[in-house]
């Protein structure tokens, strides 16, 4: 019932990343870094798995969208 | 060392909140009957109800929970996941859903009414209701104890906003809401919490490093030191941890508990509600790598930031300074406070405060911006155990204890009302539980433990409804009772080693066995409630009269035919999928035996 879950997870995660990813790349070499995350820039990082994550929820939901009105040809 | 949010972390928590209101708000227009706003119309598929049915129990408390029993007793606390949980996932799916669905129940009780009696359902129905309303409170509790501890907010606020938010969408989505938004939890925790193993595990130097830095051996394996109660930080021998844990404590919640139960008779056909736990199955094997790990590494991690300058040194060759983060802590595990900013002890040794553990790790690791998503897992996992316990209260208030008792005969707009009506008063009573859980500690181990009697010989009735067709209503009632019964005497007879009596048993005088734990006393516990309900409700379901067999077809497994496969890709069977999870769960025991 309802429309598709995937899409509010795909736009919130979309929407994660790309903040993750913004504000990875405005502290780079912050010593933050140093202090909490080995020295790994893991917001940077760990942003584009949240966006790649966030894009693939969405790609599933167009490519259900695609898929329903084929089926109901079907029937 | 109390962490500041930046701009970005309030940012990723609001945006959080936004699109969890945002949902309620589409799907308020999609309920229309009863039948929408408690079930979800039956129409939910597999994969989300799968993910919700995981999600409702997942709790802030089992994150929390999980990463406290992993710094305590190290991998065995694995045992709750790969011999407890998953299991009696297997087992409600494949054998259980198809009389809790095909009966066309709303709901547990409702099972039982149909199955047994009506006064069999009157007593699942108030205690379960009292409970789930009750642990929604308690977790509430939790919350706000926790972000008020950790990050300095006002713990009336946390939890004023948090349940508003929750009465929001739940009020306009019913369980619709409930469940979309746990998937979303689900996710929220894994992407939240997969960088955190990473970093903790790379920071100790991986497993074998981890193994290294804790240094005892009955840590790290599960069940190599199963053998004597003695030889394990658990106290616990396999024996009573195969019966008491895995298969009355258990079966008796993932079985028979309405709050995970509801999001598979949401499910939109007969496979799909059997596929939802097993589904659920296969994620719940790899979450004590998410939930455990953690709590593990905290009791051994250290921090650059004041790494020498509390605490005593030294230095062990190979393996890390023991100093600690806080004096007198473990690890970054900081000890109990009192009022007066002292450790707290306990015969001479300081007490931990366990419960920190992975909240103390988000701390440690993240940096601001992934500290945001940390913390907005562990706030969403919060808020969704509270709406999968107010929806479960709703569902049960309106069907089982409303429609029953109060007003029969009226219309399904109503019960739609009354639905809506009862979120909000369920809230409002959690609410109050959390007030006074913060006033009153002891009531709430009280309120936990009767809790814990009730529950203790559901299994046994359940198992005997389903499968033995000669269980009548009075030996259901009279077996819940007495196992509840028999659950409160075996407790107040028994204590763990070094406890006094009151709150932790013995309550009833006599002592005639001291357990070498907790846990080992509830695991025992359990055993002889489900021990005593069953041959109590065998011994009376004998004595009295059976139901004609007509009105029993579709909820005994005899009498029921077997649900049909035919058509259905080998993926899409149950007990497939199933004996796939059996092998990778053997596989998991052997590989941290």
């Amino acid at each position: 019932m309802g429309f598709d879950i995937r899409m509010p997870i795909g736009m919130l995660f979309t929407l994660f990343g790309i903040l993750l990813i913004g504000y990875g790349a405005a502290t780079n070499g912050s010593a933050m870094y140093a202090e909490h995350s080995l020295g790994v820039n893991i917001n940077a990082w760990w942003g584009v798995a949240l966006l790649a994550f966030g894009l693939g929820m969405l790609a599933l939901t167009r490519l259900r969208r695609k898929q329903q009105p084929a089926a109901k040809e079907q029937e | 060392m109390r962490p500041e949010p930046h701009l970005i972390d309030y940012t990723i928590i609001l945006l959080y909140f936004a699109f969890v209101l945002g949902i309620g708000f589409v799907l308020k227009k999609y309920m229309k009957t009863s039948t929408d706003f408690f079930l979800s119309g039956r129409s939910i598929p597999a994969w989300i109800a799968g993910l919700a049915f995981l999600s409702a129990n997942l709790g802030a408390q089992e994150v929390i929970g999980m990463g406290a029993s992993g710094a305590k007793y190290g991998i065995a606390t694995s045992h709750f996941y790969w011999i407890g949980a998953v299991p009696a996932m297997l087992f409600v799916g494949v054998f259980m859903m198809p009389f809790y669905y095909g009966s066309r129940a709303r709901s547990v009780p409702e099972y039982l009414k149909l199955r047994f009696d009506e006064k069999t359902r009157g007593f699942n129905a108030i205690s379960f209701a009292v409970m789930t309303v009750f642990s929604s409170g308690v977790s509430m509790y939790a919350m706000g104890k926790l972000l008020q501890l950790l990050l300095g907010w006002n713990f009336t606020a946390a939890i004023l906003i948090s349940a508003l938010i929750v009465l929001a969408y739940t009020f306009l989505g019913g369980l619709t809401s409930a469940i979309y938004n746990e998937v979303l939890q689900f996710f929220l925790i894994v992407m939240g919490f997969i960088p955190l193993v990473y970093l903790g595990l790379r920071d100790v130097g991986g497993w074998d490093g981890l193994k290294a830095r804790i240094a005892n051996d009955a840590m790290v394996h599960s069940w190599k030191y199963m053998g004597n109660s003695n030889a394990n930080p658990m106290g616990v021998e396999w024996f009573g941890m195969l019966m008491g844990l895995a298969f009355v404590l258990s079966f008796g919640y993932w079985c028979t508990d309405f709050l995970v139960v509801q999001r598979a008779m949401a499910a939109d056909s007969m496979t799909a509600a059997r596929r939802t736990p097993v589904i659920a199955a296969f994620p719940k094997m790899v979450f004590p790598f998410l939930v455990i790990l953690p709590g593990m590494i905290a009791g051994v991690a250290t921090s650059p930031r004041v790494h020498g300058m509390i605490g005593g040194k030294s230095e062990v060759a190979g393996v890390a300074a023991q100093s600690s983060f806080f004096t007198g802590g473990k690890g970054i595990i900081p000890p109990k406070y009192d009022a007066a900013g002292q450790p707290v002890t306990a015969d001479g040794k300081v007490v931990l405060d366990y419960d920190l553990a992975t909240p103390m790790m988000l701390v440690r690791y993240f940096p601001s911006g992934l500290l945001g998503l940390g913390l907005c897992a562990l706030i969403a996992s919060f808020m969704s155990g509270m709406a999968g316990n107010t929806t479960a209260f709703n569902t049960v208030w309106t069907y089982d204890i409303y429609q029953s008792y109060i007003n029969k005969t009226a219309s399904d707009q109503h019960y739609l009302w009354m639905g809506r009506a009862s979120t909000v008063f369920g809230l409002g009573i959690s609410l109050m539980a959390a007030f006074v859980a913060k006033e009153f500690n002891n009531i709430l181990d009280v309120l936990q433990l009767v809790f814990a009697f009730v529950n203790a010989p559901l299994f046994a009735t359940f198992m005997l409804g389903m499968f033995w067709k000669r269980t009548t209503g009075h030996g259901a009632f009279w077996g819940l009772l007495g196992g509840t019964v028999a659950a409160a005497t075996h407790y107040g007879l028994t204590l763990p080693a070094g406890a006094v009596a009151g709150v932790k048993g013995g309550y009833l005088g006599p002592i005639l066995h001291v357990y070498p734990s907790e846990m080992a006393q509830n695991f025992w516990t359990a055993i002889f409630a489900w021990v005593g309900c069953f041959t109590l409700t065998v011994v009376i379901s004998l004595l009295t009269a059976p139901r004609p067999e007509q009105e029993l077809k579709g909820l005994v497994y005899s009498l029921t035919a077997r649900p049909e496969e035919g058509g259905l890709r080998w993926y899409q069977k149950p007990a497939t999928l199933a004996l796939i999870v059996v092998v990778l769960l053997l596989g998991l025991n052997l590989i941290f035996w």
